[in-house]
């Protein structure tokens, strides 16, 4: 007999298929079935999704789960249990764990952890260079055959143009997205905050738009040059964002994704040096905020990523120069991304809905983030309209590092489902 | 100026939130305790039995003394830690220490602290009052207050007088806290100095940018000179010192474009043969040591006036 799901009565939304009505998903032993038999309805179990809202589970390809190696801040159990909590059933992680992901004994370890502890699906990405040194390339074809989706040396930035090129070039061998965090570091030694009118004001030390904008040019350039496709993180310039536009016209095989709290928050939400708005790259001004918006709603910016990037609370206690850089963003991307692009009026839901399941997958090549009939039942189904009042202390994550904290937001998760099986159900994790 | 007494605040952490008012109560009671040490009436013991500890987590040399010249003429018990803030954190962070101090019952903290900031925090983690001596490259108020004491002192009122700011304004605390100072107190405010230091972003601070000397000296009243602050720049910034000497350096030559009756200020230390030329430190137009005489009064007054507040007492001043 096998396992039937049928999810009834809520608004179905599937960017990838174009659909956005009220209507049935049906789910045979975890995998998306377009019809079921009369008989088959009778041995179903139904769930009543009245009022809700059913996507494809979120897809995130940005996040830290700092394991191994720094599981005092997050760790693969904690980390996919946030992303349930949040929605997400499939999420990428970066390789800047210690020991860092150049090899691919660590990414088998990762692989291993994994099946063990995750309660939602995790890819693991490998270095671009040996120890994220930005010197000598990492052993792409190994970490390829480990199972990585994708390179990047996350948290730093390739410096060099020549180590750049070739790794760029010799990834494409492999068909593997080169994710890039762009920062020209000399620009940004010391840097706290973006460099404008508030680091002036705060007396920090400032991290230029131009730090970012040069190597996205340079990004866009070796795409083009080698045909290989680089994918933009954490856009956060609006300059940045027009170089993005301009390639794209041209075809360049360039992909950029930005961050909620780069649409919901400027820079002088740092006015009383609050550490839990300390991010890289920072939180910039509002015409940066109004490009990004604009750059999702024109399909320049392909996805919406967290960057969760959990620090311990205690970290976060001091002196701003010093605490460190990063935001926690699972369990609010999806309300964070509702409240500023949808219940404001810039975007369609299904447009959210589209940067947050396919386009996202698609930029790693994963078969995630559709209904499709055949697909594997991953589902997430939220309440759109519900407000809730963020408190860090109740998350899933270890950490508490919430620049929403205390804050109002609007769209809550009701149900995770991974592989047709529930992870979350609106209040508890039951996997 | 008000001589009614404006002041409900038990920490001074930057200039930002002061009103005028507030500022003119300050120098109301600067004035008295002036006063009253001109009477070689130096003693105020208004803070007796009071511990004052000043928490120096950078280095400052006159700073600290005219705190610890002011919480002693009010009579204050005063503790001096000294240290740098990176030495600090390896054992113990700032939080800790601070509760540290306030665990052994002290009455108010007086920090400088090189990450600005610092005392923002700092007020958030213990009750007591919180005083900035200067934090990073943010703001340093009492600096600020006793620069405007002095000119108040010399010029009566600042409406539409005109300050030039010369030097490193990007990485001076000094700078800021008097562009918003002097601002509220009436005044129009130019920064001067090379283009890397003193960027145009800084107009949104109300202040006017000029790159050219001459131009910055020849209205003003007043013009403040800074240091250049070479343990904080990277050294891309400009040149050389001698270049800087040479294209804004003050000398004797220079001073001539300044109107007749304009004064020169400067917060120390001064690198003579630097920013300044010794003859012009030590000039008629100089008011630098009265600055640093204005300096102890001033934190009188400030220390008095946020222990009042701390302890909702009403304010008394020397006859």
């Amino acid at each position: 007999m096998p396992d039937i799901l049928w999810i009834t009565g809520g608004r179905v939304i599937d960017p990838a298929n174009k659909r956005d009505a009220i209507g049935d998903v049906y789910i045979i032993d975890g995998i998306i079935s377009n019809d079921i038999s009369e008989d088959q309805k009778r041995f179903a179990k139904k769930i009543d999704a009245t009022g809700l809202v059913v996507t494809p589970g979120l897809v995130d390809i940005h996040v830290h789960f700092r394991d191994p190696g720094q599981t005092h801040k997050e760790s693969i159990r904690t980390g996919t249990e946030a992303a349930a909590a949040g929605g997400f059933t499939t999420v990428v992680c970066m390789p800047n764990t210690s020991p860092v992901c150049d090899n691919a004994g660590t990414i088998q370890r990762i692989i291993d952890k994994v099946a063990r502890d995750a309660v939602v699906n995790v890819y693991p990405t490998g270095c671009l260079t040996l120890g994220m040194e930005g010197e000598r390339l990492a052993p792409t074809g190994q970490l390829k055959k480990a199972g990585v989706v994708a390179m990047t040396d996350n948290g730093k930035c390739v410096q060099s143009n020549e180590i750049m090129r070739r790794a760029v070039e010799y990834a494409k061998m492999f068909d593997l997205t080169i994710l890039d965090h762009c920062q020209d570091e000399t620009q940004t030694e010391g840097a706290v905050m973006n460099e404008g009118e508030w680091s002036l004001r705060l007396g920090l030390r400032g991290w230029p738009k131009f730090a970012e904008d040069i190597m996205v040019a340079r990004n866009v350039l070796l795409a083009e040059l080698t045909g290989a496709h680089i994918h933009m993180q954490h856009v956060s310039s609006a300059n940045s964002i027009d170089i993005i536009r301009r390639a794209k016209e041209r075809n360049a095989p360039v992909t950029a994704e930005a961050c909620p709290h780069h649409f919901a928050f400027t820079d002088a939400n740092l006015h009383d040096y609050d550490t839990s708005f300390k991010v890289n790259p920072p939180l910039r001004t509002d015409a940066d905020r109004e490009a990004i918006i604009e750059g999702l709603k024109d399909g320049t910016l392909d996805c919406i990523a967290s960057d969760h990037a959990p620090h311990n609370a205690t970290e976060k206690d001091c002196e701003f120069d010093i605490a460190p850089l990063g935001i926690i963003g699972l369990e609010t991307s999806l309300a964070a991304s509702l409240s500023t692009l949808y219940h404001s009026g810039r975007l369609s839901l299904s447009e959210v809905i589209a940067l947050m399941t396919h386009k996202a997958a698609a930029i790693c090549k994963l078969d995630s983030g559709t209904l499709s009939a055949g697909a594997t039942a991953d589902i997430c189904l939220f309440d759109l309209d519900e407000e809730w009042t963020v408190d860090a202390d109740q998350f899933f994550s270890k950490s508490r590092n919430c620049p929403w904290h205390g804050q109002r937001l609007t769209g809550s998760v009701k149900a995770t489902y991974v592989a047709g099986k529930p992870v979350f159900d609106g209040q508890s994790i039951i996997a | 100026m008000s001589t009614s007494l404006t002041w409900n605040r038990k920490d001074l952490i930057g200039i930002e939130p002061l009103s005028r008012e507030e500022i003119e109560t300050i120098f109301t009671a600067a004035t008295a305790f002036k006063r009253a040490m001109e009477a070689d009436d130096k003693k105020q013991p208004y803070l007796d039995g009071r511990t004052v500890v000043n928490l120096f987590l950078e280095p400052s040399t006159r700073t600290r003394l005219a705190f610890e010249v002011a919480a002693g003429r009010l009579g204050a018990d005063i503790i001096t830690m000294t240290g740098n803030a990176s030495s600090l954190t390896k054992g113990e962070t700032l939080r800790d220490t601070a509760q540290n101090i306030a665990a052994l019952r002290a009455d108010m903290i007086i920090m400088r602290h090189s990450a600005s900031g610092a005392p923002n925090y700092l007020s958030k983690v213990v009750d007591i009052p919180v005083i900035n001596a200067g934090d990073g490259s943010h703001s340093h108020p009492t600096q600020a207050l006793l620069d405007s004491f002095t000119l108040l002192e010399k010029f009566g009122s600042l409406d539409g007088k005109k300050i030039t700011i010369l030097g490193d304004i990007l990485f001076s605390r000094v700078a800021r806290s008097n562009i918003i100072c002097l601002q509220k107190l009436g005044a129009e405010v130019t920064i001067a100095g090379p283009s890397t230091l003193v960027p145009k972003a800084f107009e949104a601070m109300g202040a006017k940018v000029s790159h050219n000397l001459r131009e910055a000296l020849q209205d003003a009243d007043a013009v403040m000179l800074l240091r250049i602050q070479h343990e904080r720049q990277s050294s891309t910034h400009f040149p050389s010192l001698g270049e800087y000497t040479s294209m804004f350096g003050l000398n004797k030559e220079r001073v001539k474009w300044l109107k007749p009756d304009a004064i020169i200020m400067h917060p120390g230390p001064i690198n003579r043969g630097v920013e300044i030329d010794s003859e012009v430190a030590d000039s008629e137009r100089s008011v630098i040591l009265q600055q640093v005489t204005n300096g102890i009064v001033v934190r009188m007054a400030i220390l008095h006036l946020c222990s009042c507040a701390y302890k909702n007492k009403p304010i008394e001043l020397p006859a």
